[in-house]
């Protein structure tokens, strides 16, 4: 098939101290040497060696417009198999933006999103799940999804994946072998042994499919609930910690009545921001309505944030909140600290035994310790992440499940006495759906799939 | 003196297993047919073990029958013993094995093809095909076979069953004869002409046991094996009454250390450790050479004593088949509790000859290369009388269907055992003579013993081997058992003391709530037929539906599951990769790959992810480049 040379800005579109803008395709030389000059102008880029870097300028007829260096890959030996060129340039992003015009100016065209993956994908370079971890890399959000790409694009899953398939395929495998052969092979007392294996296998497909279920709370953000009592400064830490007027803020208990919802980056990490109504009992009908739906964020909260007035005492509505956190991923914010403290840490730490930090959300103290003490637990997997395999794509949790599933029916034929040829039926199942993440079972579906996103066929 | 030159419609070269099948499949379809054979005497012969059907070979047989086969109405006639395999599993592994009397079988199938109409039978050796270059195409056609005597016979298609005679070599130890099974006649000029014109051909071997004189056999000191209580024919056509026969005992016994002993000393004196066997055996069915070496854990191996027939005294030695000399047979058959004095009256012996690769086939079992030329059979690289039946069967229709220009027939591995068979040969890499195994069979618990005639008697029908009558029983039987199945849905039990106690009588839990039949049936313990007196409105039904009826609600759940798994299949085989279709043109395809599809040429995407090499990378190639072709087409 003969393809057209593509090109594109391949770093981020924001001021950065190195930009990249790469071409690929069967014209990338020609439109090097048309735009490139070395020092001393008599390099021609077509004629060095693979994977050499050069020095020189990069030129619109006779104006320079950056400083370069050239990087040359030649095909097959490069990302997409094609010959590859790429140009370090200065990252600003007009510097960027005049480099791909003039490249397109000389013969390459933009390239789609994806299109030097699909290029990958179709030259055999990847396969159908390496392709489908960089759509995700392109599609996620968060810099912690994009490592779960990256890492499956490594191979992680795969790896996985087919350590479970390789385990139950020889179980397959024993079982036909004592239907084919009954006289050497004896098959009794079989079923107590599969129901050991199948178990752990379970196990292991379970704590996968939990670990999608938190991915995709951190693709949306992780849930952080923000509590404590009336007037404590739940609004204010908000504002502080968006460095914006979000919320209102006022000296009276009980002003804000609903509950709020920011969406923050915390280097990287998201979070869900949710401000509640202070919890206190109260007869205010709309108040009372705001603080039912706090206790339920609460509930459901991935990390809660509360926040103690340290110029009051702990009182009832305290006692309550803390009876709601026991058993939760809690950060005790002792707020006003620029007042003369009335709680002090040693005694919220009687009822409650969590990190405690002491803030000013007036004076704006304290706040670093708490960005670092969240980011602290969530690259330390606190906030219940498994850092084995992390599953990030809909279709892997999917297959995943089925998998999950029909091993469970096997447990089932085991304990209803089944003889051992129906175990291998449902074996098959969750063995091939397993096949199914890592391409190793053929799916037409996939293919599709894959195929719609990359808008191929064009 | 007849004409020098003959024409026919057919012509099928060999009258054992396969080629008896073609034949009669031909003749039957009104098609002039010609069957050749070294010796008339041979026509069906079992140069092997005296039975027919056992694990999975038990469905071939009744696959067989139920396209309009022959094979399950002549054992059916022939058995002397016959007993349900595997009945304490899965419905899917149970299956039929019957011992034969040999002669009787070979005589009963002489017989029907000396009787049927448009067949001729020929005493003759066939030494070479003949072909022409067809004038559009340019393509090889056969147009006929000559024999050695040098006449020449013309036809439209040619099916090849040589079974095991194509320069066929026999070894007992150092003694090696040039002949096929049995000491007869081996055929050796037709390899030359196959290679001549183009057809890849392998060297396989294979072996059989001892025959001992009965009389020789110290029965005591072995454990009786009986056949079934109430027998069930192989055929869907016979009636069970006929098959209640008085039946004859084989006889288990086992090898010991000295047996193995024995083996092991003489280990330099067989062909095949020696090195003097060119060709591959079968790895399912080894000799106890073999056994012995790759077992070399266990103390003995189960040896069986079967009979060959009612009118001989000749008892086969199932499990030790064996290619060692004369001499040491003797030390080791002896050394087997009841063989003590054993007579030898045939020797055990290995046998080598030539097969083709059969990956130069197409699954209608037609050359790819010469068209109009079919085989079948041990020719194929199989082994086995039931796999070579299936095969000539499967042929013989096909050569038919190719005269007449109709629809060539290809089962599916999700609809048949057959199917299963046909596609491993023609697509995957065979290096040894093929055994049909029930793990073979992806998708087994649909493809039951019990179910052959409701999967393919429709095909058998199309193709005009089986009665209209015949066909409209399946129709009827189709709908008898799903009414029963909703039927028995609807059936309400209710928790009283009639059902709790049978329900005692089967170490089942009462019930505490009203239920329904279905759910009861699902019970392990329990089936459609323990719970029949609580079932008051139950209909008078044949005893082949109710069977159905049972196995149907039993296990339902399972039979779902697979039956998605087989969608799933499905979607595979019937993305069709085009005749034409230019593997050149797929950059991305590895070079193994693209060699092996352009070789295998498979007919679907499905065919081709089964052809070893070819890994699921370069399938999603395929796909994603056929999918590009449609959108260049559409724009």
């Amino acid at each position: 098939m003969k393809t057209d040379t593509i090109a594109a800005i391949a770093t981020a579109m924001t001021v950065s101290g190195i930009g990249i803008v790469r071409i690929s395709g069967e014209e990338a030389f020609s439109v090097i040497d048309k735009i490139y000059r070395s020092k001393n102008g008599k390099k021609v880029l077509s004629e060095m060696d693979s994977h050499t870097i050069h020095y020189g300028y990069i030129m619109d007829e006779e104006d320079v417009i950056d400083e370069v260096m050239v990087l040359l890959m030649k095909a097959p030996n490069s990302y997409t198999r094609e010959d590859t060129i790429e140009i370090d340039c200065h990252g600003g992003v007009l510097v960027m933006k005049r480099i791909l015009e003039t490249v397109l100016k000389n013969g390459a065209r933009a390239a789609e999103p994806g299109e030097f993956t699909k290029r990958a994908f179709l030259n055999g370079r990847i396969d159908l799940s390496q392709a489908e971890s960089v759509i995700d890399i392109i599609q996620s959000k968060n810099d912690f999804a994009l490592k779960s790409s990256m890492s499956q694009l490594q191979g992680v899953l795969t790896k996985k994946i087919q350590e479970i398939r390789g385990e139950i395929i020889h179980e397959i495998a024993f079982i036909e072998s004592a239907l084919d052969d009954p006289e050497h092979i004896s098959i009794d007392g079989y079923g107590l042994e599969l129901e050991k294996i199948v178990s752990n296998i379970r196990n292991s497909i379970k704590k996968m499919i939990d670990s999608f279920e938190n991915g995709s709370i951190l693709k949306e953000g992780i849930n952080t609930v923000i509590v404590g009592k009336p007037n404590a400064g739940k609004s204010s830490l908000l504002n502080v910690l968006l460095r914006k007027e979000r919320a209102i803020v006022t000296d009276i208990a009980g002003t804000t009545r609903d509950v709020l919802e920011e969406q923050m980056n915390l280097n990287g990490i998201i979070l869900n921001i949710i401000d509640t109504a202070g919890i206190r009992d109260t007869t205010d009908v709309v108040e009372k309505i705001g603080v039912d739906k706090a206790k339920v964020y609460v509930e459901n909260a991935d990390l809660i944030i509360y926040v103690v007035d340290s110029s009051t005492k702990l009182d009832e509505n305290d006692q309550e909140i803390i009876g709601m956190l026991l058993d939760k991923k809690v950060i005790v914010l002792l707020n006003k600290s620029d007042l003369s403290p009335v709680t002090t840490d040693e005694e919220v730490k009687l009822y409650l035994n969590k990190k405690i930090i002491s803030v000013s959300t007036i004076e704006n103290t304290g706040i670093d310790e708490l960005e670092e003490e969240i980011k602290e637990m969530f690259f330390h997997g606190n906030l219940a992440f498994n850092d084995e395999v992390y599953i990030t794509n809909i279709r892997h949790r999917n297959a995943l499940q089925n998998s999950y599933e029909s091993l469970g029916m096997v447990l089932r034929s085991i304990e209803d006495g089944m003889p051992e040829d129906f175990y291998s039926i449902d074996l098959m199942s969750a063995y091939e759906e397993l096949g199914s993440i890592i391409g190793e079972s053929v799916e037409d579906d996939l293919v599709n799939e894959i195929f719609s996103k990359f808008c191929m066929g064009k | 003196m007849p004409a020098i030159e003959e024409t026919y419609d057919v012509c099928v070269v060999g009258a054992g297993h396969a080629g008896c099948e073609a034949a009669l499949a031909c003749a039957r379809l009104g098609f002039e047919t010609i069957i050749f054979t070294v010796s008339v005497d041979s026509i069906a012969l079992m140069p092997c073990n005296p039975n027919i059907g056992g694990s999975s070979k038990g469905h071939l047989v009744r696959e067989i029958d139920a396209l309009g086969g022959e094979m399950g109405k002549n054992i059916d006639k022939t058995f002397i013993q016959s007993k349900m395999l595997n009945k304490s599993k899965g419905p899917a592994v149970h299956s039929l094995r019957a011992q034969a009397d040999k002669a009787a079988y070979s005589m009963e199938m002489r017989k029907t093809l000396q009787n049927t109409e448009h067949l001729t039978i020929r005493q003759a050796e066939v030494s070479e095909i003949i072909t022409k270059n067809d004038e559009v195409s340019g393509e090889q056609v056969i147009i006929g076979v000559k024999t050695c005597s040098g006449r020449t016979y013309y036809c439209k298609s040619v099916v090849l069953c040589t079974g095991t005679y194509l320069c066929a070599r026999c070894l007992c130890g150092e003694m090696i004869t040039h002949t096929g099974p049995n000491g007869l006649q081996a055929a050796n000029y037709l390899t030359d002409s196959l290679k001549e014109h183009g057809v890849e051909v392998f060297r396989f071997k294979t072996g059989t046991p001892a025959r001992i004189d009965k009389r020789s056999i110290d029965f005591t000191k072995m454990q009786e094996q009986f056949g079934d209580e109430r027998v069930v024919p192989f055929s869907f056509t016979t009636n069970p009454e006929d098959v209640q026969i008085e039946q004859v005992s084989c006889w288990l016994t086992y090898t010991n250390e000295k047996t193995h002993e024995v083996i092991r000393e003489n280990l330099d004196r067989s062909p095949i450790y020696a090195g003097v066997i060119e060709g591959t055996g079968p790895r399912y069915c080894p000799s106890i050479e073999d056994k012995v070496v790759k077992f070399a854990d266990k103390d003995r191996h189960q040896v069986f004593i079967e009979p060959e027939g009612i009118n001989t005294n000749e008892m086969y030695v199932g499990g030790m088949s064996s290619s060692l000399p004369e001499d040491v047979q003797y030390q080791m058959y002896r050394s087997v509790p009841g063989l003590e004095n054993a007579d030898i009256v045939r020797n055990a012996y290995a046998i080598e000859y030539d097969c083709i690769n059969p990956n130069q086939l197409l699954p209608t079992l037609e050359f790819k290369k010469i068209k109009g030329l079919f085989s079948g059979g041990q020719f194929n690289g199989s082994s086995g009388y039931e796999e070579a039946a299936a095969q000539g069967l499967i042929a013989g229709i096909n050569a038919a269907m190719s005269i007449s220009d109709k629809k060539q027939l290809v089962l599916k591995r999700s609809e048949s055992y057959i199917g299963v068979l046909i596609d491993d040969l023609v697509t995957k890499e065979n290096h040894e003579p093929y055994r049909m195994m029930t793990s073979r069979a992806e998708y087994r618990l649909l493809l039951r013993q019990d179910n052959a005639d409701l999967r393919l008697t429709k095909y058998g029908y199309e193709a005009g081997l089986i009665s209209e009558e015949r066909y409209q029983w399946i129709l009827k039987k189709e709908k008898l058992i799903s009414q029963e199945i909703s039927r028995v849905e609807h059936v309400n039990v209710g928790a009283n003391k009639e059902v709790q106690s049978l329900l005692e009588q089967y170490g089942s839990v009462p019930l505490n709530t009203g239920t329904t039949l279905t759910e009861l049936i699902r019970r392990p313990e329990l089936s459609y037929e323990v719970l029949a007196p609580i079932d008051k409105e139950r209909p008078e039904l044949p005893a082949d539906v109710a069977e159905q009826v049972s196995i149907n609600i039993k296990y339902d759940g399972y039979i779902k599951r697979q039956m998605k798994q087989v969608e799933h299949f499905k979607k595979l085989e019937e993305k069709k990769i085009p005749e034409d279709f230019n593997y050149d043109e797929v950059d991305s395809l590895r070079i193994e790959a693209r060699q092996k599809l352009k070789l295998y040429r498979p007919i679907s995407i499905g065919q081709a992810s089964r052809i070893s090499g070819v890994s699921p990378a370069d399938i999603s190639m395929l796909l994603v480049h056929m999918e590009q072709m449609k959108y260049q087409k559409k724009s």
